[in-house]
Formats: C-alpha cells, structure tokens, sequence
C-alpha cells in the first residue's frame, strides 16, 4: 500500500461511509463458504447417523428436486453411495422430468435406488372414499404416504431416515405437517433456500435441477414462488433481516417495498404452530417439554 | 521455581464425551492416562473442555448428572491409579463437569491432582487444588443455562505445583473483567473450559471459533500471561462444537492451535519465564495495580438501575 502524505491542506479529504442498503445487508447475513458447509454438514451427518444412532446407511426421499439432491450428496459424501439409498416415489401425475432428474442424482453419485409408485396406495383411500378431495388435500395424502414409506423402507434396510426441508420453506410452513419434516435427522434445514442453491451448484449437483424453479411437483403447473407471491431470492433476505432482529419498520426503511416485508413477515407470524409438536394441556409442575426437559440426544 | 524450572508441559483434550453417560466419559479419560503412559508422553497437565465428563446440553437430566467434587476426585484418582499403578507419579488434570453441592447444582470445573500419595512432592499431594463455579451463565439463544443450574460467586487465582493459576468457564472470560481479577490476584495461566456450538460459516472456519481465538489472544496480550483453551468437540442434537482448542503465550501469540471439530490430543510445553520477558516491554498491569483504586471508586459510583 503506498502511503500518500499531502501538504498542508484548507481542505481535507472527506471520506464516507459506504450506505448499505437491505440487499447489501441481507447478502452479509446470508453469505456461506460452500466448503465449510459441506465439510460441517458431512460430519454432522456422521455423528448423527453412525455414532449418535448407530446406523451405517441413509434412506433419502428423492423427488428430482434441489433439496433432496442436495441431501442425497451430502450423504453420499458423508457414508459413501454404497449407504444410500434413494427412494423415487412418484403419483401418476408427477412429472417425468422430477423422476429423469432423480435419476441423473443416483447416476451420478451411485446411491441405491428404490422406485415405489404410490398412486394405488393414495389412490387406494382418496378415490375409495375422498374422489372430491381438492387439490390440496390430495397433495397432503401424498406426502403423508411418502413418509410412511420411507419410514417403512427404513426398517426394511435399516438406514435412517434423513430429511430435506430447507429453512425458508420452514419459516413459511410450506410443508406437510408430521410428513416432510418428519424424519429424525435434517442436515439443509438450517440453509435458506439460496443457500441451498449455493451449495448444491458447489458439490455438483446438475444445473438443470439447481437451475429449475422449485416446485412440489404436487399439482401441475405449481410453483412454489407463484404460490407465494414472492421470490424465493427476495423471501430470503427479508427472512434474514426478520431474523436477525430488525423490525418490518427497519426493514422498510432499508428499501424493502412494505408489500413485501408484510407478505413474508405473515407467513412466518402464522405458521409458528408448525415448527413445534402438538399443544399439550398442561396440568402439572411435571408437564413434558415444560417442566420435564431433556435433550433429544440424552 | 518448580523443578520444572518455570515450564509447564500441557496436554489439551479436546474431547467429544458421550452424552450423561459420567461412568463411560472417566473411562475415556482414563484411555488418556493409558495412552500418557504408554507413550512416554512428558505431561504436567491435562486439561479437559467445559462439561467434560458428561456433555454440555443436559437440561433437566443435570440432576441425573451432577456429581460432588470429592466423589468426581475419587473416581478420576482410581481410574489414574487402575491405568498407571499405584506408583503413578503426581499429574495435575483440570476439567469442567456438573457439580452437586448442597442440593444446587453448578456448571463447574475442577483442578486436580492425581497420583500416589507418596510421590507427594514439596507439600503438594494428591487431592482438589481448586473447584471454580461458572459464573456468567449464558441463558439467551440457544443457551439455557441458568434455568438449570445456579451462578458461582467467586472468581480466584489458586496455587499449584506449577505456580499460580486461574480458571474460567466459556461466557466467563467474554466479560474481560474476570480475567483481569485473575490476573491481578497473580494469575499466570488462565485455564478456560468450553462448550461453543458452531454458528456463521462465511469464513474459512465458524464465526465464533475466530472470535475465541482473537479473545484469548487479547487477554494473553493485555495481561501478559498464558490462556489455555480447551472445547468440546462433537454433535448434541444437531449443535455442532467447534474444537479449534488453542493456548495463546504472553505476547498474545498463538503458540498451538487444534482442528477444527475433531478429537485430538494437542501436547504443548510453555515457560513462565517469557511472562517476565512481556511485562517488561508492556507494564500494563503494573500500570492496572497502581490505578485500581481509582477505578474500583469509580466502580462503586455506577447507579443501579
């Protein structure tokens, strides 16, 4: 650095502050070394799984989205494919291009791969009993069957079941309760969704998927983003400024149009029931998850 | 002087215990005495993150947990004297654990000495040197602490073989005042337990890891004196601790830094000598002693709320 020393000066050099706006702040806050996240996440896969829990093998529920490719890596990086085991379990209306896309994961890394169809299984009950159920009700069936399969194909292999619900989806409680966030271990869901992006471009997952929008594949033509009014790349700085700390006023002030903190800041405000388990009445000075308090790994 | 001569030979564990499981962690510590032994490894000191013995988020299972000092010294003295003999020479070991006193139970940590009673050297003999009560207790985030166990209300420097020492547990030593009372009863070297769960992953290693490191770093510098730092490795319930054990010289120097979350031994010798060598160039706490008790008035002139 080479110093520059002036003269005697009436007038000084004025320096200044550089403004950071809310895109600015929210990149800081949203910022990961891919690397170090890759490595961190691999081994808490190894401690959850093999020491914790005493499993040598994963079980993954591979829907050809980012997610759960992302997911599918990590375990392969943490087990090696050999103790992986990826499970495709389309309706007769999931796209062809999710199960291809699945299908590019288990080529690439070499996982074990199960495809299960579960359209008589839901079938089975909706059109036996339900043939009115609207489109929402009918996606939450699914799930729920997949998560019951999974389950069952954990014991079938005797390989944990590991989760791939990411952490903007969490805050908006865009998921099926007691379904998709139901497997005992998550490595990603801590990771916004375009932090998910980031890493899953770094450990190679293929771009076609990274690249696509997000979708649950449950009705066609859906999109996540149409269905929130909102960009997943816009939701997740309001999401990091919101959790952080600062107030929607704060955040209006930083340049974030009110329409929009608003949106995500209800979404999050009305869905907290979702990240917890059920209410319990409580009746006691021994009440569980009140009083009586232990850890989950204890 | 010590027969040491001023030197002091460390041996930092950084260390993953199994959750609650007290009986199985001594047993590991064990495997360290074993392993001292068999390799001939020259230790003076063995030192063990915070809640060592039985890992760090207990919550209510702290009263399954908690052990008293006198039962934690018998149980460590058995397990030195089953894995070296009876004939085992005298080693000092400091380690956090729960601690049970008088039906309230303590996030603490214990500084002892092991070994046969007739290796006694000049007066110093088997037995608890000093037992440190944590007593910033973090209960904010994801920390809970003080909801299940309650605060010491002392912070003191305590002779051992090796001269004078101190010893802090995690929030502790973010307050800089508790290491500035130790340094000022006379401290020489500051033992600091730890349970950090990682968090930030922007840099080259977690956020909170570099901001140990430039802590330890700031207290070894101001006060001129040696910090040992020793943290928990391992996952509890999806919280990842950051290991990155590092012990900082009287010039706020690294001397040896651990990995980054894994298991290891990192065996270090430091000499007293250079704390002498550093307050020379940087009479900082000299300066401190002579202006304390002005601050000390200033101190008790603070309004409370």
């Amino acid at each position: 650095m080479a110093l520059k020393i002036s003269g005697e000066t009436k007038k000084f050099n004025l320096i200044k502050q550089p403004e950071q706006n809310a895109e600015q702040i929210a990149s800081q806050l949203l910022k990961i070394n891919p690397a170090l996240v890759r490595d961190w996440l691999t081994a808490f896969l190894q401690d959850e799984i093999i020491r914790r829990r005493n499993f040598k093998k994963a079980i993954v529920g591979l829907s050809g989205g980012v997610d759960s490719a992302l997911v599918t890596y990590l375990c392969a990086a943490a087990l090696g494919p050999e103790n992986v085991l990826a499970v495709r379990m389309p309706y007769r209306t999931s796209s062809r291009e999710s199960l291809d896309h699945a299908q590019l994961v288990v080529d690439a890394l070499g996982v074990q791969c199960e495809t299960i169809e579960i359209s008589k299984a839901v079938d089975g009950y909706l059109e036996t009993f339900e043939p009115k159920a609207d489109g929402r009700r009918r996606g939450n069936v699914m799930a729920r069957m997949r998560m019951i399969i999974i389950f069952d194909q954990s014991a079938k292999h005797d390989a944990l079941p590991v989760g791939t619900g990411n952490k903007s989806e969490r805050l908006f409680g865009y998921y099926t309760w007691h379904a998709d966030d139901s497997p005992p271990i998550n490595p990603i869901g801590d990771l916004y969704k375009s932090q998910v992006w980031e890493l899953a471009r770094f450990m190679g997952v293929p771009s076609v998927i990274v690249d696509k929008p997000a979708s649950a594949d449950l009705i066609q033509g859906q999109t996540d983003e149409s269905d929130f009014g909102i960009s997943y790349s816009k939701a997740d700085r309001i999401l990091a400024l919101l959790l952080r700390g600062y107030s929607r006023e704060r955040i209006i002030g930083m340049g974030v149009p009110s329409t929009e903190v608003d949106l995500v800041k209800g979404k999050v405000d009305s869905t907290h029931w979702k990240r917890h388990l059920p209410t319990t009445a409580m009746l006691s000075s021994t009440s569980i998850n009140d009083y009586y308090l232990r850890p989950v790994d204890y | 002087m010590t027969q040491n001569e001023g030197k002091i030979n460390l041996l930092l564990a950084q260390f993953h215990p199994k959750k609650g499981d007290y009986a199985h962690n001594v047993r590991r510590v064990g495997d360290i005495f074993e392993q001292i032994a068999s390799e001939g490894l020259k230790v003076d000191v063995v030192t063990l993150p915070e809640t060592g013995l039985t890992g760090y988020f207990l919550e209510g299972g702290v009263r399954e947990s908690a052990r008293r000092q006198g039962q934690v010294f018998k149980d460590l003295q058995a397990e030195y004297l089953k894995r070296c003999g009876p004939n085992a020479p005298l080693l000092d070991i400091t380690f956090g654990y729960y601690e049970e006193y008088n039906g309230a139970f303590y996030n603490a940590a214990l500084y002892l000495t092991l070994g046969a009673e007739e290796k006694a050297e000049n007066s110093w003999k088997p037995g608890i040197i000093h037992n440190h009560r944590k007593f910033f207790l973090p209960t904010y985030g994801v920390f809970d602490e003080e909801r299940f166990v309650s605060r010491g209300r002392k912070v003191a420097a305590f002779d051992t073989r090796f001269g004078k020492a101190g010893v802090l547990i995690c929030e502790d030593v973010w307050h800089s005042i508790t290491s500035t009372i130790l340094a000022l009863q006379g401290a020489q070297i500051i033992y600091v337990g730890n349970a950090s769960p990682a968090r930030t992953f922007a840099t080259d290693e977690p956020g909170n890891l570099t901001r140990w490191r430039e802590l330890v770093k700031s207290v070894s510098d101001e006060h001129n004196l040696y910090m040992v730092l020793t943290n928990l490795v391992g996952f509890e319930g999806g919280k990842g601790f950051i290991g990155g054990s590092v012990v900082t010289n009287p010039f706020g120097e690294v001397v040896l830094n651990g990995p980054v979350a894994d298991e290891c031994l990192l065996q270090v010798q430091i000499d007293l000598a250079d704390m002498v060598v550093a307050r020379a160039e940087n009479p900082l706490l000299a300066d401190l002693q002579n202006g304390l008790p002005d601050l000390v008035a200033e101190l008790n002139a603070i309004e409370r709320h």
